[in-house]
């Protein structure tokens, strides 16, 4: 039984890199007693698949992965019907054994298709900048917008890359909730992840002037654009708020 | 004082591995902080990735927690990069559960696991805004405490710690606290009032009440200042001589509970659950092996229930079963064959990080280790039978051989072997006997696989306190670079005969070092400060170990590496640590180390009768070993005739230029 899960990391757990997150999950599977199916050959992995990495430091609404389930309890098909409880049990014991910060907001079974990583085409962001006033910010927006192309040169496998960022950037407005002085001015950004996806601190420092992000956070990732777009798995109800965290 | 957290995350992006500082991990404890109780800072001296499995500390945090009176966090030296970012904003060190600041705490202690990481201990009072030396520090200043295997020479610290604490930490933790909470109760006082206060607690030893002399001497071609004396100060009633603490029955201390699960990977990445603390195999170069006696094992009973509870509830795949010499453990095979048959667990590989060298050992290591049959590691340590009886590390070579025979034919397609150089009568016949042993090694796998690799890992001997060879002066740097020199020329003088054999060496000079701390004395902690102040942090990692920094600051100290390490010592000079005691008897290490420059290897104690080495007899404990007959093979102290350790009885197969395969013989190393 292929099934698709749907996460969060919030709070103090977002330092934590992509490639530990694996680690986490490979370990919150086997404390939930929960048997996944393990890869053939000579240093056999349990079959987790994760979708588009997230910087190490920011936080999100919306990190997927997959994963194929062998265990008897979740297998058959009725256990996700309307009149099954698997995805309720699954998603509390699973969420139990996270760390403080990652919690299960929404799963379903899936056939087989396209990786998450092919299916995924943008992602939505908010970024929370850092002593930028509001008409700052809302210059800056105008001025991205305005340009035809936003050329930057990276490197790439040692080799520099020449690239137009401009394309990918598929949406960008300053939310209207931001107060009017540099404290909580937000970017609500739609950034596409194909070929390679544009990573929002990068936007930040192509346009001149430069600007800082106090926090960033993933809040949707889209399998299509346009009005009716579609997220791999939606949420039902508003996810649950950040963990607040005896710091 | 509130956390700093709020601070610390919106620099944490600045920094690599910010994991490193989050804490967070399964099994922390979010102590509640209150006036009435002690609080400690746990400090491992070292990154946090090296730091966090360490098992000394998870057990004195979960004992201290448990108490009423005490609540403990733990911290781990920033990295360079964080270092510089927290003095960059004004920052403290912190802990890593509540990121507290570290002068918010009644103890700092620190657990000493080698030499090199003196100078971070140094950083770290720094970073907690603390004078590094005792005398300079507040009344109300934390206390600093050491503690750990390096803790039974703490001279080279005596002046930035106002104690150090000798052997099993779980007793004397809680008699600390309780000194400290009286303390803290009566409205605290004069520091030198408290240290006459810990100083009477068993196994505390307080430098500050302490004086040493020195004295001239000219012996042969060394000469110079040594140490003459020391002796408590008059009057202020500290003992003679302070013993260490040895809890008699691990069955008691089912420790820790709640192994810490990291967030980020660490090393040891594992459940680990220690089955007996303690050796009495009785190599000769083994400090841990002395300082621990008694052997004290676990019930296996417990050993299971730790193994199985402890795997349900980390999540963990693999589980090691730690001691000095697992193979040893009488309950061994019980409890692997439970833990591998234990459905619960899933995919379970179990792995015994000290492997005796023998069939026998890897005959357990198949049974548990199904899939990722990649290594195997075993630690001959010398490459004669002669030097090896000089060490007292009575592997003969047809157990070696055998053992890797077996390796090999059950799957494993490399074999790594720890050797030591520079061990005391060693001849260039010894250094370059270790690579025929890798290449027989290689020669035994070319039976079962078609490209066999055999690792030689080379470290240079360092002689320990409390150790027979701590009177051995330890060979100069320049002399481990030729040995060094001597195995490398002989891998390219035949490079198709050593096809298959790799050599990696632990850089000579960091050998030097170390030495320079094992055995030094009080007069090192100008050196310590020096090297700090010049920046000298991190110095067991390769990319900031600066020799230099060590030669300069021993030179404008006006002290020698030549008298400090490298002399041999006589019988009755004065060593830095002869006012502590590990139980063993000077007399027994002394006719130890003339039993060694005769190549006269003793046996284990556990089933020969006892040498009154003063481990159990001074402390009135005794092994504890589930099973008065030895463990299956092995060939030391197991009744094995040792007369027969040189021959080969192996047939070996030679299969000349047969093989076209890329598997060169490389020499690699750091360094």
């Amino acid at each position: 039984m292929r099934v698709r899960i749907r996460f969060n990391k919030v709070g103090k757990v977002r330092f934590v890199s992509h490639r530990d997150v694996a680690r986490i999950w490979e370990r919150a599977f086997r404390r939930a007693g929960v048997s996944v199916a393990y890869s053939q050959g000579f240093s056999p992995r349990p079959k987790l698949s994760f979708g588009l990495a997230l910087s190490t430091g920011h936080e999100s609404d919306a990190e997927y992965l997959d994963v194929e389930l062998v265990d008897d309890r979740y297998v058959a098909e009725e256990a996700w019907g309307a009149s099954g409880a698997a995805a309720k049990d699954l998603s509390e014991a699973l969420t139990a054994a996270l760390p403080t910060g990652m919690c299960v907001v929404a799963m379903a079974p899936i056939t087989k298709g396209d990786s998450l990583q092919q299916a995924v085409v943008s992602c939505t962001w908010g970024v929370e900048l850092d002593g930028v006033e509001r008409a700052e910010a809302d210059a800056w927006v105008a001025d991205v917008l305005s340009r035809e192309e936003i050329v930057v040169e990276r490197e790439r496998k040692g080799k520099s890359v020449v690239e137009d960022l401009r394309p990918q950037v598929l949406s960008l407005r300053v939310d209207t909730e931001s107060g009017t002085g540099t404290s909580g001015v937000r970017l609500l950004a739609d950034l596409g992840t194909q070929p390679r996806a544009l990573r929002p601190t990068e936007l930040l420092v192509a346009v001149d002037p430069p600007l800082v992000a106090r926090s960033v956070r993933r809040m949707n990732q889209w399998m299509s654009q346009g009005a009716d777009r579609e997220e791999p798995l939606t949420v039902a109800v508003a996810p649950a708020p950040p963990t607040t965290e005896s710091a | 004082m509130s956390s700093l957290w709020s601070e610390l995350e919106r620099v944490l992006g600045e920094v690599q591995k910010p994991a490193r500082y989050i804490g967070c991990e399964d099994g922390m404890t979010v102590p509640d902080h209150h006036p009435d109780a002690v609080a400690w800072l746990l400090c491992y001296p070292d990154t946090y990735e090296v730091g966090l499995p360490n098992q000394g500390l998870q057990i004195l945090y979960e004992i201290l927690n448990e108490r009423s009176d005490a609540v403990a966090e733990r911290g781990y030296a920033p990295w360079t990069d964080m270092a510089a970012v927290l003095r960059r904003e004004g920052l403290p060190l912190f802990s890593v559960d509540t990121h507290r600041p570290a002068s918010d705490f009644d103890v700092l202690a620190f657990n000493l696991s080698a030499e090199l990481v003196y100078t971070n201990v140094l950083e770290c009072l720094d970073l907690a805004g603390l004078p590094v030396r005792t005398v300079e520090r507040a009344d109300e200043d934390p206390l600093v405490l050491v503690g750990g295997h390096c803790a039974y020479n703490p001279e080279p610290l005596a002046d930035f710690v106002d104690a150090a604490v000798l052997g099993d930490g779980e007793e004397v933790v809680s008699e600390i606290t309780e000194v400290l909470a009286t303390w803290k109760a009566s409205g605290g006082g004069p520091r030198a009032e408290l240290h006459r206060l810990l100083a009477v607690v068993p196994g505390v030893y307080v430098p500050s009440l302490y004086e040493s002399t020195f004295e001239d001497f000219c012996d042969g071609g060394a000469a110079g200042r040594r140490l003459a004396d020391i002796r408590p100060a008059s009057g202020l009633g500290a003992p003679d001589v302070v013993e260490k603490r040895t809890v008699a029955d691990l069955a008691d201390w089912p420790y820790p509970k709640n192994q810490l699960v990291p967030l980020t990977e660490v090393v040891h990445d594992r459940l680990n659950v220690e089955v007996f603390r303690g050796c009495t195999r009785g190599c000769r170069f083994c400090q841990a092996g002395m300082i621990t006696r008694p052997v004290r094992e676990r019930p296996a009973e417990q050993v299971r229930t730790m193994v199985s509870d402890g795997l349900r509830r980390t999540g963990y795949d693999e589980v090691a079963l730690t001691s000095l010499s697992t193979a040893d453990f009488s309950g061994i095979e019980e409890v692997v064959a439970s833990t591998v048959a234990d459905d619960a667990c899933g995919q379970v590989s179990v792995s015994l990080p000290s492997l005796r060298v023998d069939a026998f050992t890897v005959g357990i290591a198949a049974e548990i280790q199904k899939a990722r049959r990649t290594g195997l590691t075993f630690a001959p340590e010398a490459g004669t039978w002669r030097m090896r009886q000089v060490i007292n590390k009575l592997i003969r070579e047809e157990d070696l051989y055998a053992a890797v025979e077996s390796a090999y034919s059950q799957g494993w397609r490399r074999v790594k072997l720890y050797f030591l150089t520079g061990l005391p009568s060693e001849t260039d016949e010894d250094t370059l006997g270790i690579l025929q042993m890798a290449r027989r090694c290689v020669e035994v796998g070319r039976r079962h696989l078609r490209n066999p690799s055999v690792t030689v890992s080379v470290g240079g001997f360092v002689p320990k306190p409390f150790t027979p060879f701590q009177w051995f002066g330890q060979n100069t740097e320049a002399e481990l670079r030729r040995k060094v020199g001597l195995l490398r020329d002989e891998l390219k003088r035949d490079t198709k005969g050593y096809r298959g054999v790799q050599l990696k060496w632990h850089d000579p000079r960091a050998t030097a070092v170390e030495g320079l701390l094992s055995r030094g004395d009080r007069r090192l902690c100008d050196v310590v400060e020096a090297v700090w102040r010049s920046g000298g942090v991190f110095q067991e990692w390769s990319e900031h170990f600066d020799l230099d920094l060590w030669t300069g600051a021993v030179e404008a100290a006006g002290l020698s590496f030549e008298e400090m390490v490298y002399r041999h010592r006589s019988e009755d000079e004065t060593f830095a640590w002869d006012h502590l005691s590990a139980g063993l008897h000077r007399d027994f290490l002394w006719q130890d180390w003339r039993d060694a420059l005769n190549a006269v290897g003793l046996e284990d104690c556990r089933w020969t009768p006892c040498y009154d080495c003063g481990a159990c007899t001074g402390y009135g404990i005794e092994h504890v070993v589930a099973s008065t007959v030895p463990p299956a093979g092995g060939s030391q102290g197991t009744g094995q005739n040792l007369g027969t350790g040189g021959e080969v009885p192996v047939m070996l197969m030679t299969r000349d230029g047969s093989e076209d395969g890329s598997s060169k013989p490389v020499s690699a190393g750091v360094g």
